[in-house]
């Protein structure tokens, strides 16, 4: 048997192993439950103890897409049921009346987290590759001005922005969220950015301006492919936080440009809140980040460790 | 192909100075070498006259024409970077193509040419490959490759062997030089090793702390050094310095070191007070009958000569001398200088004092 100094032994191998699938399963049960729900009988959710085998019904994802009504049983007698989520409702003798506001809300969602991201990707990459490539007056006071925005939680100036925002009208509009996630987001995106650009050498675009293309050609050509995994990354950061926030689109959003997060738990059933719907809507509103983080996964790894040993 | 004139050109970046009023004459298809230590400016030189950095002032001439101010894009000018700066996310024909693509050059010629080029370079087999697995003279080639396809008026190389091991490197310089041989392209080459410069140059300019300080054909700058740096800087083992306090008249073909008289070549300028005698060692002989005397500090062996470490009078001096000559460690022995092959110099200035060996040289500055 011989040991290595580098290589970790089968025994630690095992340990470590054991130890990530143990984190891993305690860090998940809460997404499981949450996905489970989704799937339970409003009574079965609610249930004491909490039950983990069930029967599992669609309920929740057709209370979380439609809006119903109660009706006389001569009604419901003279129009049997319709479609497979018509027969559902019908247990508790009701009848759907229309879309909820559901798909609204996430379409919204999708604008206004998408679009700030690429926003504020697209702003970070051009702050960063100025800061990181030309004599910039002040550029450290400046750069740290840039990061001082994200010192304090967003949330301390809400009051501030809510009435400037009523003032300019940008409340509850789609223009308006993304300017205001940008604008959070833009301080994190220039720093990232900056670190990966920093490390693409300066060689490649100079390279390409000797080539005989133009600086923005050689920016466009040859730094934006070199800082892919940079961008993949700040651009998956960005869009778990416009996503995901809370607060300022309940303070600044109640209709037109409303985000999912504020909708979902408004989401009120008959005698109580409907938590299979409630389930239903965070399983689904889980997905896009998941898929786009799944598509820029190999990105990401390589982001997080990149710069991380000189090559 | 085309000549490039420096005219008085300065670069300072902020209070740093890079390069201090510097000219010279590149000619058409001339293999022209910067040398000089790490510091000196003679990358910032070389990155103006590609058009990556803008002088403070001064002009350069690419053919007759003021290019300084002009971007890099407008100088039809190639440049090779030491660390190669293929473009990484390209395999190797994409890399070569770069830059004719950028003129607008059809599809179909550009296959042609981009052919052609690695034909030349023995590359053909790896045109599809990516960049990233070739081994580093592979990159060489194709960064070579990049730069002569889309023939430039002139070639600009950023050391361009300092990333390869040494053993390849010799294999690459032969190859570079072959390949201007063949090109017959004005180049404009950067290096900090002197036996590279000396190899390769048809013309050396030496820089040091900003300035130019000689400018020649390697025997010029080899044997007629116009300052005690130049003659530090080039040969290895470097010019021995006597230092000796006296002076020289117009017309002298003597000195007086430690009491002893020196031969010289005859000065056509004279000097007093703290001067140096420069003498290289293959310039230094043993002999029995020599007045000025030293005595051997170590020998080092080199097959068909050796380096003899001398200490005497005036300092300690190594001499390169026949493998066959015997010295013992320890012993006195004469020393005969080759006295036409003396360089004097002013301690002060650092300037070599003219003389019939050098006075061509130094009168162009």
């Amino acid at each position: 048997m011989s040991f290595s100094v580098t290589e970790p032994s089968k025994r630690s191998k095992w340990f470590a192993g054991t130890m990530v699938i143990l984190y891993a399963l305690i860090t998940m049960v809460p997404l499981v439950w949450i996905m489970l729900t989704g799937f339970k009988s409003p009574s079965d959710a609610i249930s004491y103890p909490p039950k983990v085998l069930f029967e599992p019904t669609l309920e929740g994802y057709v209370n979380l897409f439609t809006t119903r009504t109660r009706q006389t049983d001569d009604f419901l007698a003279a129009n049997p049921p319709q479609t497979w989520y018509d027969e559902i409702v019908r247990e508790y003798d009701m009848v759907i009346a229309g879309p909820s506001k559901f798909g609204e809300r996430f379409l919204n969602s999708v604008i206004i987290g998408f679009g700030s991201t690429f926003l504020s990707i697209v702003l970070g990459t051009l702050a960063a590759y100025a800061f990181s490539r030309f004599k910039i007056p002040l550029a450290d006071d400046l750069l740290f001005f840039i990061l001082s925005t994200r010192m304090m939680p967003p949330i301390a100036v809400a009051i501030p922005i809510f009435l400037m925002y009523r003032q300019l009208g940008l409340s509850d509009t789609h223009l308006g969220m993304i300017l205001l996630y940008t604008a959070v987001n833009i301080s994190l995106a220039v720093w990232l950015l900056k670190g990966f650009i920093d490390e693409i050498p300066r060689e490649y675009e100079e390279a390409a301006l000797i080539d005989g293309y133009t600086r923005f050609q050689a920016f466009y050509k040859v730094v934006l492919p070199q800082a892919a995994t940079g961008i993949a990354s700040t651009a998956i950061f960005c869009l778990i936080f416009a996503w995901n926030e809370y607060a300022f689109a309940v303070l600044l959003t109640s209709g037109t440009a409303q985000t999912a997060p504020p909708f979902i738990p408004t989401i009120i059933g008959v005698g109580g809140l409907d938590w299979p719907a409630v389930a239903a809507g965070a399983t689904i509103f889980l997905l896009p980040v998941m898929i786009f983080t799944i598509l820029l996964r190999k990105h990401l790894l390589r982001g997080i460790t990149f710069g991380a040993v000189r090559k | 192909m085309a000549q490039i004139q420096i005219k008085n050109i300065r670069k300072e970046f902020g209070d740093f100075t890079a390069v201090k009023e510097s000219s010279f004459t590149i000619e058409d298809g001339e293999f022209f070498m910067l040398l000089g230590p790490s510091g000196c400016g003679k990358t910032t030189t070389l990155r103006m006259i590609a058009g990556l950095e803008l002088p403070t002032s001064g002009e350069i001439y690419l053919d007759g024409e003021e290019i300084s101010q002009l971007p890099p894009s407008q100088r039809d000018i190639a440049f090779v970077f030491q660390m190669f700066a293929l473009y990484p996310h390209m395999n190797v024909r994409k890399n070569l193509s770069y830059p004719l693509v950028s003129q607008g050059m059809p599809r179909a010629q550009v296959k042609a040419k981009v052919e052609e080029v690695a034909n030349i370079l023995g590359i053909q087999d790896m045109l599809n490959k990516p960049v990233g697995g070739l081994s580093g003279g592979d990159r060489q080639r194709v960064a070579l490759g990049r730069a002569i396809v889309r023939d430039p008026k002139a070639f600009m190389m950023d050391e361009p062997l300092g990333a390869l091991d040494a053993e390849f490197r010799e294999h690459m310089a032969e190859e570079l030089r072959a390949l201007h041989d063949r090109m017959n392209a004005t180049t404009v080459y950067v290096t900090h090793d002197q036996l590279e410069a000396m190899q390769m140059g048809d013309k050396i300019v030496v820089m040091n702390n900003a300035v130019v300080e000689q400018f020649g054909t390697p025997q010029e700058v080899y044997d007629k050094p116009a300052t005690m740096f130049v003659a530090d800087f080039i040969g290895s083992p470097s010019m021995n310095f006597l230092p000796f306090e006296g002076a020289v008249s117009e017309g002298a073909t003597s000195v007086t070191l430690n009491g002893q008289t020196l031969g010289i070549p005859q000065q056509r300028q004279g000097a007093s007070g703290k001067l140096v005698y420069g003498v290289r060692p293959e310039h230094i002989k043993l002999s029995d009958t020599g007045d000025y005397r030293g005595e051997v500090i170590t020998t080092e062996y080199l097959g068909t000569t050796q380096i003899i470490t001398l200490d005497t009078p005036n300092g300690e001096l190594k001499a390169r001398v026949d493998s066959a000559q015997v010295a013992t460690v320890g012993e006195k022995v004469g020393l005969s200088f080759e006295a036409p092959k003396i360089t004097l110099f002013d301690e002060a200035t650092g300037a070599a004092l003219i003389s019939e060996l050098n006075e061509k040289v130094l009168a162009h500055g």
